[in-house]
């Protein structure tokens, strides 16, 4: 029996799944997973062909296919984990979404269309140097989806990445997001997950060049036997790199289950670096379960601050007596509670219509909750 | 002209020693535009009176009433109590992140109300009387009672209680971790909302320093979850050079 991989920089990684074991669950990056509902998507086959979706139109993004043997695939991430590899050896062909423009761009690609199927998908974000751009990733309808997502951001640039899962509550999501950061360039992440029955998202970054920086952001809404987890990975490479990761999640019903691992790496060359990660729960009913834990890694001492927090905490019937003592219901006193909770995340997604719009069905998740 | 009313109040708290008696028969009456300090020692059950008016689910009323205007203030929710114009500035105010200032004064005030208020002069009023308790206007960006020092959680208190304009406001120790130029701004936004909506306030304290600054008309004293003594203002003074050691004695 071999020695259990203890630190995320020493995971194995390979595009070919039979470089992996099988999984049993037992492994430390499977254990909190609904393992046996995943195998088809972890090593059965997967359709490869082109995903349908829909863009809206934006100046200086353009949306091509791409196939695997460009140069790019590849070179933010290669598979940490028997899924992503099985996705990545599926595919002949990657969506690439490409940004130009120097001026704000926004794009949103809305998949709501791929059925149920299992399938693999790969997508490459490309940001160019100096280039400034908004990429919202809508996903609705079924999916039995296993994906890639390689983001590449170039120096000065500053792109924002937001994916957000709504699926149907059937669907099944298995995602790997690899992201490069260069020269002084800005990224901001964030996974919005809402609905589906698994959505295991695991967002890295490589902050790979001096002054990258990167914003990782997620927020999340656990309903009844709804699993939602996410392995976020920071890997500081280079000097004056600065990382903040803040995912905040709620849970709510028998079952729901959420998942959060958070693995800061501050390398020996990343002196001045500056990073903090934290994740907190907010458990609202009985029955749930939150996994929250963070780990730092640190290789160098001259650094300018690494720090993390974790809570999970139940509602706090203070705060609802607080509010209610000054006549505000107790119903609307759990949405301010909640609402306030994950607000922090949902304000910083820099995007203030979609911002209003997931604020809006967090409060109906919330009231369905309650119903 | 409001009244409420206690009558032969006992009250109870579980704790991890089992069930504990705090009130033991406490009457007391209220009028509007009438000033009642309830002054005692530590543990006499004045701070388990202020929360078992305003309905906190942690105390347990054994038996007793509590009416306003002779509707059973007992059988309300915490907001129903709030609503029918009960107002209790707390000790110890909690945190809400995430919710602004302006957005839960403006949200407490429509759930009070029952209608959303008129935004142009409801926004003149805020700043009107966060200019009073002399509060920067950048307070009502901030999230409630988050960061807030002592002193800005009592302002903040009054400031809802000027606001929300309850018929009857209970007072839970607001003097206490004030300093005196603190003490002042709070005593002078109770007087201010005394004149203003002629209610009734029920003071709890501990000290008698605020009593300089706001003026009872009535006096009593609490000892072992009883008043223990009834008078005028003269009975505060006698408590500034006497202390509750009498009382103590008795008990």
């Amino acid at each position: 029996m071999s020695v259990p991989v203890q630190v995320r920089s020493a995971r194995p990684k390979s595009t070919n799944p039979a470089d992996f074991a099988a999984v049993t669950g037992r492994e430390l990056d499977w254990k909190f997973s609904p393992v046996a509902k995943l195998q088809e998507l972890i090593s059965g086959e997967l359709d490869g062909s082109r995903f349908a979706y829909t863009a809206t139109e934006a100046a200086g993004v353009s949306l091509s296919w791409i196939p695997v043997t460009d140069a790019r695939i590849g070179t933010a991430g290669i598979p940490e984990d028997r899924s992503s590899a099985n996705a990545w050896s599926a595919v002949t062909e990657a969506l690439l979404v490409s940004i130009t423009s120097e001026d704000v761009s926004e794009i949103t690609i809305t998949r709501d269309a791929l059925g149920t199927t299992a399938r693999a998908a790969h997508i490459v974000i490309e940001a160019a140097p100096f280039s400034k751009g908004t990429v919202i990733l809508q996903n609705n309808g079924d999916a039995r989806l296993v994906e890639n997502v390689e983001i590449l951001v170039g120096a000065e640039a500053q792109l924002n990445v937001i994916s957000v899962q709504e699926w149907n509550d059937d669907a099944l999501h298995l995602g790997s997001h690899f992201a490069r950061v260069g020269r002084n360039a800005e990224l901001k992440h964030t996974l919005v997950s809402l609905s589906g029955e698994v959505i295991r998202v695991n967002p890295s970054t490589l902050l790979a060049e001096d002054g990258s920086s990167v914003v990782m952001n997620g927020v999340y809404f656990a309903d009844a036997h709804q699993h939602i987890e996410q392995q976020v990975y920071v890997n500081h490479d280079a000097p004056q790199s600065k990382s903040r990761v803040t995912y905040k999640g709620a849970l709510q019903g028998a079952g729901a289950r959420t998942v959060w691992i958070g693995d800061v790496l501050i390398g020996n060359k990343a002196v001045g670096t500056d990073s903090y990660e934290q994740n907190r729960n907010l458990v609202l009913t009985e029955g749930t379960r939150a996994d929250s834990i963070p780990n730092l890694e640190i290789e160098t001492g001259d650094i300018a601050g690494a720090g993390h927090a974790s809570a999970t905490g139940r509602f706090d019937d203070e705060q609802l007596f607080y509010l209610q003592a000054r006549g505000i219901s107790e119903e609307e006193a759990r949405r301010l509670v909640v609402r306030g909770f994950l607000n922090e995340v949902v304000q910083q997604l820099g995007v203030p219509a979609l911002a209003e719009r997931i604020e809006a069905s967090l409060v109906a998740e919330l009231e369905a909750g309650v119903n | 002209m409001s009244t409420l009313k206690i009558t032969d109040l006992h009250v109870s708290v579980e704790t991890d020693q089992g069930t504990k008696q705090i009130l033991r028969g406490v009457d007391l009456e209220i009028n509007s535009g009438e000033t009642h300090a309830i002054m005692g020692p530590n543990g006499s059950g004045k701070s388990t009176l202020a929360y078992t008016i305003a309905g906190h689910p942690k105390y347990t009323v054994e038996s007793g009433s509590i009416t306003l205007d002779g509707e059973d203030v007992l059988e309300m929710s915490v907001d129903e109590r709030a609503k029918a114009g009960l107002f209790l500035a707390m000790q110890y105010p909690v945190e809400i992140p995430g919710v602004t200032v302006t957005n839960f004064l403006r949200t407490a005030k429509t759930a009070v109300d029952g209608e959303a208020p008129a935004l142009r002069s409801w926004i003149k009023d805020v700043r009107e009387a966060m200019a009073n308790l002399k509060m920067d206007p950048s307070f009502s960006e901030r999230n409630v009672n988050e960061g807030f020092s002592g002193g800005e959680k009592k302002r903040h208190e009054i400031l809802q209680m000027e606001l929300l304009k309850p018929k009857f406001a209970v007072l839970d120790e607001t003097d206490s971790g004030l300093d005196v130029d603190a003490l002042k701004i709070v005593s002078e936004g109770v007087n201010r909302a005394k004149e203003a909506t002629g209610m009734g306030v029920l003071l709890i304290t501990h000290y008698t320093r605020i009593l300089r600054y706001i003026q009872p008309q009535f006096v009593h004293v609490f000892v072992n979850g009883k008043v223990a003594e009834e008078g005028g203002p003269e009975l505060a003074d006698r408590l500034e050079n006497e202390g509750y050691d009498r009382y103590l004695e008795i008990a």
